[in-house]
């Protein structure tokens, strides 16, 4: 007989897989109660390395191209089908869902990151538009990312949740800290797995585990980040209210769902800006 | 300099009452306690003005959620769009009054008032009535479907513009309004208040209430709005945010700016001190996006200061009635020693302050064209708002450091490029942290033209069809 090797699970932070500096851990267990893994439990001041890290990634990513990004998205997809054991096994050991019902959201994660991957290029053409201003004036409307979002995955959902938070910020160039699913983590941080080996650059999702409760507060309040997606949070009024200290964008629990294989174009564009842009016509 | 013989234009274009309630369904009711308003040019008193009440303002959403439910929401879109269109004509048959009415209410001279902003509120109307019966083409899918009634509060800086920038998608959409004109100028939106009578518009669909930051912060906060919309103070913003968390209220935030206005040293030099005089003395400089901080290319500093100081000679400050004043009035005392106090605090971090020889008006509330020179980052003037006709002047050596400099500010409304460059523009146009983006103009407006910022100059956009999904289920 042989004994398996098993998986420390670690946080993910720009690229690289640290432990928690606080050096805690907490054990999950799955849906029998029966323990299964530690997890890192994420402090403070990994939240604000993430957020860090975010930022220094941001710009790169925003400024690659579409089509670049667009590729890079799809290869999540592609890495993710050659884990299909290993995800089902995880949803399956922490949900109890049946084999046919792991499978189901597993394809939906992989479809949705393919329907965000198609989006790159094409949101300016839907969402942006030349403006035919009473005057002299070449004029254009185009969207881009509005910088760093920290988001809080939905609690009840393993895997789907999570990818129909991460895709359709970073689809536009934002780059992202996600808390995932308190009770739920393994399949997040086996995401983090497929992410590192998809040509995404370091920082661009980072993904802290933990309790929500604790490291929310100091998202919501840093100054650092331009918008909130508060779906997976349980404080979420005393949350959009720190948020208001720098005008960050709101996402609010309940404004878009995270559970079918497709996303929402309006969902993407509450996380980014519009920006318009003006010059005159003339010899 | 040539000497300019005074051509004011007449005040027996408007006739004010004396004293004013509310517009509510339809009527106007009669004045409760009220305050004065007064012409910030010379401080006579213009008419009394209700100071209105939290129960006032929950009559206005009883009136404006009646009128939702009974009448708008069932009416079909083109019929609304003939509504919009009727108010658009009736504007332009009464600009001349219009105009002369902001002017005496706000200040600002006739020249902006008769040829920028009373175009505008016309043109604003007549292209939102349009969209009323397309809104299926907005890009938010089939029959999109109407907020409810709509919480609307302006700013005194573009009080006419500022109403129909707020009125006209709200009302497109579907919507109906309570609006609150800001306390110093609440005149044209009052005389709005008439236009929809003359358009015979059904009762309750545009409901102004007028008042204070109380006023405003009980309309915010009223229980049964479906849409926030705010123009003003980031301050302001930050506290109407904290205010409808944990609601279902749809936001848009118009806040404050600090835009840089960026000239490389291969600009159009003539061309670009017309764009940095307009940048910040439009309107005494009270404009959200005004220009306020000119990032100049550091080899031709010397030579364009000339220039800028030589045109700054030129302007005209004064009487606002008079056709060829260039500087109106401040629009309030408060506002007048917000700007002298931050001034004072800039020289004191070390800035240097310089203004042309202008005369000073006796009465009313003026302020001269000022530069800040040699203002450090750090300077309070290079980064708080001072919505006045103050410029800080600083440099940059490289395009990246022009960028960083521009995008080190809390705000995102603004900014503007001067450069013949083309490849040069469309890259910081990128760069720019700015929801408008200027190149080699400035302060331009339109309907058709989404307007909005980032960061903490607000969230959402005003104008375009962007600005028409602020006002619809499913929009950003």
């Amino acid at each position: 007989m042989r004994l398996d090797v098993r998986k420390t699970y670690k946080l993910f932070i720009g690229g690289k897989f640290p432990r928690s500096e606080s050096g805690r851990v907490y054990p999950v267990a799955d849906s029998k109660g029966e323990f299964l893994a530690n997890v890192a439990m994420a402090s403070r001041k990994d939240a604000r390395d993430a957020v860090v890290a975010a930022r220094a990634a941001q710009s790169g990513w925003a400024g690659a191209t579409a089509y670049n990004r667009g590729q890079v998205l799809y290869r999540i997809a592609e890495m993710l089908e050659g884990r299909r054991e290993q995800f089902v096994a995880e949803i399956r050991a922490l949900t109890g869902k049946s084999d046919r019902q792991a499978n189901q959201e597993f394809d939906a994660a992989i479809d949705s990151w393919v329907w965000h991957a198609g989006w790159t290029d094409k949101i300016d053409a839907v969402a942006g538009n030349m403006n035919p201003v009473a005057g002299p004036f070449f004029n254009i409307s185009t969207l881009q990312a509005t910088g760093v979002v920290a988001a809080f995955a939905p609690q009840d959902s393993a895997l789907l949740g999570l990818v129909n938070t991460i895709a359709p910020a970073i689809v536009s160039g934002n780059a992202i800290v996600v808390v995932s699913s308190e009770s739920l983590p393994l399949p997040a941080i086996t995401l983090t797995e497929v992410l590192a080996t998809s040509d995404l650059p370091g920082g661009v999702v980072n993904v802290l585990t933990g309790k929500e409760a604790e490291i929310a507060p100091w998202l919501a309040s840093h100054q650092d980040v331009n918008a909130i997606d508060l779906v997976g949070t349980s404080n979420f009024v005393e949350l959009e209210i720190q948020a208001a200290q720098n005008l960050k964008r709101v996402i609010r629990k309940g404004d878009f769902a995270r559970l079918g294989s497709k996303g929402s174009l309006n969902h993407i564009t509450n996380l980014m800006e519009v920006k318009t842009v003006w010059h005159p016509k003339g010899h | 300099m040539f000497e300019y013989a005074p051509a004011p234009e007449s005040q027996a274009l408007v006739n004010f009452k004396d004293s004013y309630g509310h517009f509510i369904d339809g009527k106007f009711q009669k004045p409760g306690k009220t305050y004065q308003t007064i012409n910030p040019a010379n401080e006579k008193v213009l008419a009394d003005i209700t100071y209105g009440t939290e129960k006032d303002v929950d009559l206005a959403v009883k009136a404006a959620r009646h009128a939702y439910e009974k009448v708008w929401s069932k009416l079909p879109g083109a019929e609304r769009g003939k509504y919009l269109y009727r108010i658009a004509r009736i504007i332009q048959e009464r600009a001349r009054e219009l105009a002369v009415a902001e002017t005496l209410n706000n200040g600002k001279p006739i020249k902006e008032t008769r040829d920028v902003d009373i175009p505008l509120v016309a043109a604003w109307f007549f292209y939102y009535a349009g969209w009323a019966d397309k809104l299926d083409y907005a890009g938010l899918g089939p029959n999109p479907q109407a907020l409810g009634v709509a919480a609307q509060v302006i700013p005194w800086n573009f009080p006419l513009m500022m109403l129909a920038w707020k009125i006209a998608p709200a009302l497109a959409a579907g919507n109906t309004v309570v609006l609150k004109p800001a306390e110093t100028t609440p005149l044209t939106a009052l005389l709005f208040a008439e236009i929809c009578q003359q358009a015979e518009l059904p009762d309750g669909v545009v409901n102004i209430v007028t008042g204070f930051g109380d006023t405003g912060a009980a309309l915010v906060g009223h229980k049964d709005v479906n849409k926030v919309a705010f123009t003003g103070s980031t301050e302001v913003g930050r506290i109407i945010a904290r205010q409808v968390a944990g609601t279902n209220k749809k936001v848009t935030l118009e806040l404050g700016g600090k835009a840089a206005n960026i000239v490389f040293d291969d600009a159009p030099l003539d061309q670009a001190v017309e764009g940095i005089i307009n940048g910040i003395f439009f309107n005494q400089g009270h404009v959200c996006c005004a220009g306020s901080r000119l990032l100049v290319q550091e080899s031709i500093q010397d030579e364009l200061l000339k220039k800028l100081q030589r045109r700054m000679e030129s302007l005209r400050l004064g009487d606002p009635m008079d056709k060829n004043t260039d500087i109106g009035a401040i629009n309030s005392k408060a506002q007048l020693k917000k700007i002298e106090a931050l001034v004072k605090q800039g020289e004191k971090e070390g800035a240097e302050r310089w203004s042309p020889a202008c005369v000073i008006p006796k009465n009313g509330f003026y302020f001269a064209p000022t530069l800040m020179l040699g203002v450090s980052p750090a300077n309070t003037v290079a980064r708080e708002e001072i919505f006045g006709p103050v410029l800080s002047v600083m440099t940059f050596r490289t395009p990246q450091e022009a960028v960083t400099k521009a995008n080190n500010t809390e705000f995102g409304l603004s900014a503007g490029i001067w450069t013949e460059k083309g490849s040069r523009i469309l890259k910081l146009a990128d760069q720019l942290n700015a929801g408008v983006v200027w190149a080699n103009t400035f302060n331009q407006f339109d309907p058709t033209s989404p307007f909005g910022g980032f960061k903490e100059s607000g969230y959402g956009r005003e104008g375009g069809k962007q600005g028409l999904a602020a006002y619809l289920k499913g929009g950003y």
